[in-house]
């Protein structure tokens, strides 16, 4: 069963005091470094190309093509952004990661920046988790001394400089071009495109901006080889990646398995279901991707399946909901979420969330009727591809997914007269015979 | 019509079935208005950047002259044009119809349904936008929907207010604040459906160019405290008509009701404001309205010795007598100030020679000099060099004497478009300025008073680099400077740069052209010049004109007061604003006869002997020439039988003199100056050189620099209690050494040759020798409460 998996980047979590950079060097650490900077810069993005490596936050871009956008002739310096704003709901793969090692991130960014020709990089860390951003400014200071950061890193007259960033706390700054302005200490809102970040990025300069998960990758492709990594997965989604079961599962926590692994697996793996409970409806990517239901179940989670199936692989945030909980209850919470992340510039977004979130109380409260259903539908067919950037595509992905699957649903609350769900039964403390 | 398109790059496209082409990188919200389309847009503005925030104007885009379609509705203010595209908008898109109508039900649901008491109401964007691109019936309030609301409404200056619930985050006024006027005070806070336009505490949109978002806000959020609530749209009456407070010539509207002005907005001009004009040019217009505005002629009576009302005949009589003794006693002198109209102008100037048979004319009411008299005739009249345009083309611009955001804000909007494409902009200043931070302009820090040698240094200034490409500025207050107008003239002539004139009222170039001048007859004829002189006294039928060059104003001042002249005409002139106010004052008493023709009353008027009248520019039709010498007529905006423009006052006072001036009306004397014409014999001749004194500055002291900000105590401001309270606050400013020595004191004494003034003091990057001060933010106003500009002046700490 536990064949399934295949830990790299979670490896070394269970060490002892992981996050350092003693623990992380014992167990093979910063091994890639050398080799990498050895290597000629475009060898190493060749390297991350054929390894097959897409990006992990979510839309799945190859990372090697990305890097290759990169105008080498353009005279402005280039710029290494990774994007740990991890806040979508139920996605929770960065944040444990940076916890548990924050040197694999490090050594990602400092191979990755090589690549790239960056002497400057930068994190993007979530606001809230503070102590995930003192592990990675004591990682980055443990880096400087050791000499895998600063100036001519270990001789090889390459220079970079890392800079961990903490944001304020906005959802909206996990989208790359309001990450960018929230770290030039702009109001964090999307910009528009072109240019592009590939061209005029941080500071107008050339920038790349990845996921935590992408870079972190990058140490084991250069020290094992892309074959090595490309012999995982899928024939489109190569490699590993790290799936976030969360939920009604016995067991939730990170899994880490080559791409094309199926939830029956995951849950195998997470040791079932709830005891007596069944599987009602999962969430592929976290909650912007379109929610799947049991029928999905044997389905191989990769870009290109879970696309198919009319969700998406996003940020691989399992999360599982067994049949005790009321999908409009957990619907209203998530648009409640989008309302209250949406930054306000465009209208559909800013106004469509602040509509969404009035009707789905209603309904949930057993109000309205069957027509504010086909309202909601078209309010977010107004959205979805209307809005400026993904955050309110994503606002309506529960919604109409959820009415996809669960009209009746819906309608029993207005049958009801409220909701016909015990919301004390989908805790995670209702356990059998604790309930009186 | 099939006309060659220009070299541009031309895209060729398809919209809504029919083929258009149109400039490269034109925006397809832009191109769909060549096939008559109008896609609704709230954020999108042609002046400004695009930024795709109200997503209401989606289109469909099946092919993107790729062969390829977008996969969802794009917003059309953001996608340039490509060869080969095919668009589709609302018009044959059901899919970008249902898109639009979506985005308006959107924005429509916070939007409050105040408009019948909204002053937007009527003339609304998002009004007319939902009657045209949404639904009837609000689904959200059949919904039960709950609007978003906030207290109302909140101040975001003195004169600007904002009502947060009409707004609609288009940003078009936080765009506006940041890209054209560069006074980025206002911006987005908050986020989601709270998102609102904020400032920070204690930092108002202290803008000269503030009113501006209110007429691009495309809802009501924005009003100004001086016409909220005062009317209806659909109840004015539109005028367009063009500003008379700068020489700027910006278009203006006046919107008026039951014959008095209730706003004034911006006219859309490319060649010369664009869309934009300043607070003053829209909300400073109460002065005519004032409680002291005159209504009918008063002569002084003979027994009383008191000024009482009179009838026109009469008061014409009394004039043409008075005037006609005066001449024969001595002489009559003429200042005409620099607001007239340009036909007034003519008037006074006839007047002058074939009435009064003299060439003692001067509308230089500031500051001037011989020297800039002979400037003004060789190099200044019949001229066009620059435009508004060529600035934009310019590669480097120069600003002597001219601090353009105070004193020609046109100027200034323009300079900032052109700076951003490029243009470099140099300063000879004293300091720099918050407007040419905002140019990013480099500081010749220049000395007051010693322009001439900056403007000469910079022929060889490698920095600067003037070349053909260049254009050089001079303001007005350059005449203060000796030689500096020659010094202009040479680095023109040295580097191949033109050379333009910057005046600071909007009369100022037409009285230039008319002959407001001791040395210049109408159409630039040379008073010194006597086939000019002949050519002039046969347009007016006259058998000769006076040969003598006449006393500019300094020279009729002392004349009065040396009693050389013994009678005085005077058209709009405050005396503070005269060079010495003193010795104007004790002229105008000196005089034994004055005619005033005045606005409102004054110092003038409560001292002349005959006092008329006259009509403020609404009431009569009129012709500005601005800065670049470009003609610009406007009409009346009331026709008002009791306010008579100054040249009918004038043809009166003639008839009664007899010697007619063949005019009554505006449409007479422009007809008549038409005839007259330009003149196209030989020009003055260049400036000779003036003897430079040796400046040397006493111990102790330093040299004052001056110049008017924009919003300050002028007459015409009076009445405009919110505009006047966004004017920037008098200070002195003194050099970073001398503020060091003054050891946290918190106010200045500064005391000249005609008295002290004492201002809160601010360090900035003057050089050692100078301090400045605003002309006219304090008491009466430098010249006659300081010193002259230029001249010495001491400072001293004040313990607070």
């Amino acid at each position: 069963m536990t064949d399934m998996l295949t830990p790299v980047l979670t490896a070394n979590w269970g060490t002892d005091r992981s996050w350092t950079l003693e623990a992380y060097e014992a167990q093979g650490g910063y091994a890639a470094l050398p080799k990498a900077l050895k290597m000629k810069q475009d060898d190493v993005i060749t390297a991350v190309k054929d390894s097959g490596l897409r990006g992990r936050g979510g839309a799945g871009f190859p990372t090697g093509m990305k890097w290759s956008f990169i105008p080498q002739d353009n005279p402005n310096p280039k710029y290494l952004v990774v994007n740990a704003d991890e806040s979508e709901p139920g996605t929770c793969k960065d944040i444990p990661l940076m916890m548990a090692s924050p040197h694999t991130l490090v050594e990602g960014v400092i191979i990755s920046s090589y690549a790239i020709r960056a002497n400057h990089a930068f994190i993007y860390v979530r606001g809230e988790v503070l102590h995930v951003v003192r592990r990675l400014q004591r990682a980055v200071q443990e880096a400087y001394a050791a000499g895998h950061l600063g100036k001519n890193i270990h001789g090889s007259g390459y220079d970079l400089d890392l800079v961990i960033h903490a944001g304020a706390g906005a959802y909206i700054c996990g989208e790359e071009t309001a990450l960018l302005d929230s770290l030039e200490g702009r109001r964090g809102q999307p910009r528009l495109r072109p240019p592009f970040p590939a061209v005029a990025g941080l500071y107008a300069s050339p920038t790349v901006i990845n996921n935590v998960e992408s870079i972190a990758s990058v140490p084991s492709i250069i020290d094992k080889g892309a074959d090595w990594f490309a012999s995982m997965g899928t024939e489109k989604s190569k490699g590993y990646v790290i799936y976030s079961l969360s939920g009604h599962v016995k067991t939730p926590g990170q899994y880490e398995a080559p791409l094309g692994i199926t939830l029956r697996e995951l849950i195998d793996l997470g040791g079932g279901m709830r005891a007596g409970h069944e599987l009602k409806f999962w969430t592929p990517g976290g909650s912007s991707t379109p929610l799947l239901t049991a029928e999905q179940l044997d389905m191989p989670l990769d870009y290109e399946a879970v696309g198919a199936a009319g969700s998406m692989l996003g940020t691989r945030a399992l999360q599982i909901f067994d049949e005790t909980t009321c999908v409009v209850r957990a619907v209203l919470r998530w648009t409640e979420f989008y309302k209250h992340e949406s930054c306000g510039k465009c209208t559909p977004c800013r106004e469509g969330t602040w509509w969404l979130v009035q009707v789905l109380t209603r309904l949930e409260k057993g109000q309205g009727s069957e027509e504010d259903l086909d309202v909601l539908l078209d309010q977010c067919e107004n959205i979805l591809g209307r809005s400026f950037c993904a955050l309110g595509d994503g606002a309506t992905s529960p919604i109409s997914s959820s009415i996809q699957h669960f009209r009746d649903e819906y309608l029993a609350h207005l049958t009801h007269g409220g909701c016909p769900f015990d919301p004390a039964a989908s805790t995670a403390f209702a356990q059998e015979g604790a309930l009186a | 019509m099939t006309t060659t398109p220009e070299k541009t790059d031309v895209v060729t496209l398809t919209i809504d079935g029919i083929q258009v082409s149109v400039p490269k990188d034109t925006l397809v919200i832009r191109a769909a208005e060549q096939v008559g389309v109008q896609i609704p847009r709230f954020c999108d503005h042609p002046l400004l950047a695009p930024v795709g925030a109200c997503r209401q104007c989606l289109v469909e885009i099946p092919d993107a002259g790729n062969g390829r379609g977008m996969p969802k509705p794009q917003a059309s203010c953001t996608i340039p044009v490509a060869e080969g595209m095919v668009v589709n908008t609302q018009v044959t898109s059901p899919v970008a119809d249902k898109a639009q109508q979506g985005q308006m039900e959107f924005l429509l649901i916070n939007h409050p349904l105040d408009c019948p008491v909204c002053d937007k109401g009527g003339e609304c964007p998002l009004q007319n936008q939902a009657m045209s691109n949404g639904r009837g019936e609000s689904r959200f309030s059949a919904t039960g929907g709950v609007k978003r609301t906030f207290p109302k409404p909140i101040n975001i200056s003195a004169q600007i207010l904002l009502d947060r619930e009409r707004c609609i985050v288009c940003q078009r006024c936080t765009r506006f604040a940041s890209e054209i006027a560069g006074d980025p005070f206002i911006a987005l806070v908050e986020r989601g459906a709270q998102q609102q336009i904020g400032i920070a505490d204690n930092a108002p949109f202290l803008s000269y160019f503030s009113g501006n978002t209110i007429q691009i806000c495309p809802v009501g959020a924005l009003t100004s405290a001086d016409y909220r609530f005062r009317s209806r749209p659909f109840d004015l009456v539109s005028t367009p008509s063009i500003a008379e407070h700068d020489a700027c010539g910006s278009a203006i509207r006046v919107d008026h009701r039951r014959g008095k002005v209730m706003r004034r907005l911006a006219g859309n001009d490319p060649e010369v404001n664009e869309e934009w004009i300043t607070d003053k040019d829209r909300f400073g217009f109460h002065y005519a309205r004032q409680a002291d505005r005159l209504t009918h002629p008063l002569v002084r009576d003979t027994t009383s010795g008191e000024l009482r009302p009179a009838s026109w005949p009469e008061a014409f009589a009394v004039a043409a007598r008075g005037l006609a003794a005066a001449r024969t006693s001595g002489g009559v002198g003429v200042l005409t100030g620099g607001r007239l109209i340009a036909e007034d102008a003519y008037a006074y100037s006839k007047f002058a020679r074939v009435v009064l048979g003299t060439n003692d004319i001067d509308f230089r009411a500031r500051p001037h000099s011989a020297e800039e008299a002979a400037f003004l005739a060789s190099e200044v009249v019949l001229r066009m060099p620059v435009t508004y345009a060529d600035l934009e083309k310019a590669s480097v611009v120069v600003l002597a004497g001219l601090e353009p955001e105070d004193e020609a804000g046109s100027i200034f909007l323009r300079l900032r478009k052109a700076v951003a494409a490029g243009t470099r902009v140099v300063a000879v200043a004293p300091y720099s300025s918050r407007g040419l931070r905002k140019l990013k302009g480099r500081l010749v820090a220049t000395s007051a008073g010693d322009e001439r040698e900056a403007l000469a240094a910079l022929a060889a200034d490698a920095d600067a680099a003037l070349d053909a490409g260049a254009v050089i500025l001079v303001g007005e207050r350059l005449a203060a400077v000796p030689g500096a107008l020659t010094a202009a003239v040479d680095l023109a002539r040295t580097t191949g740069a033109r050379l333009a004139w910057v005046p600071r009222r909007a009369g100022d170039r037409g009285a230039v052209e008319t002959g407001c001048l001791p040395n210049l007859l109408p159409g630039g004829r040379p008073v010194a010049d006597p086939t000019a002189r002949v050519d002039a006294a046969a347009a007016w039928g006259v058998t000769s004109l006076p040969e003598q060059p006449g006393r500019d104003g300094d020279g009729i001042v002392a004349a009065l007061n040396a009693g050389e002249l013994t009678g005085l005409v005077v058209g709009g002139v405050a005396l503070d604003d005269l060079p010495d106010p003193e010795a104007a004052r004790q002229a105008l008493a000196a005089a034994e006869f004055v005619v005033s023709l005045e606005l409102r009353e004054n110092e003038v008027t409560r001292a002349a002997d005959v006092v008329f009248p006259v009509a403020p520019v609404s009431d009569k039709a009129g012709l500005f020439v601005t800065w670049e010498g470009r003609p610009r007529t406007f009409d009346a905006v009331f026709s008002n039988p009791g306010s008579l423009p100054d040249l009918r006052i004038l043809s009166g006072i003639a008839e009664e003199s007899g010697v007619p001036l063949g005019f009554r009306t505006v449409e007479e004397a422009r007809r008549q100056m038409n005839e007259v014409g330009p003149w196209d014999g030989a020009r003055a001749p260049a400036a000779a050189a003036p003897k430079i004194k040796q400046r040397r500055l006493a111990r102790n002291k330093f040299w004052l620099a001056t110049w008017k900000q924009m919003l300050d105590n002028g007459a015409m401001l009076d009445g405009d209690t919110a505009l006047s309270a966004t004017a920037r606050p008098a200070v002195a400013r003194v050099p970073h050494a001398t503020y060091d020595v003054l050891a946290g004191a918190t106010h200045v004494t500064l005391a000249g040759d005609r008295g002290e003034v004492t201002l809160p003091v601010e360090a900035a990057d003057l050089p050692d020798d100078t301090v400045w001060v605003p002309a006219n933010n304090d008491g009466n106003g430098v010249l006659a409460d300081l010193a002259s500009p230029g001249s010495a002046v001491t400072v001293k700490a004040v313990k607070a």
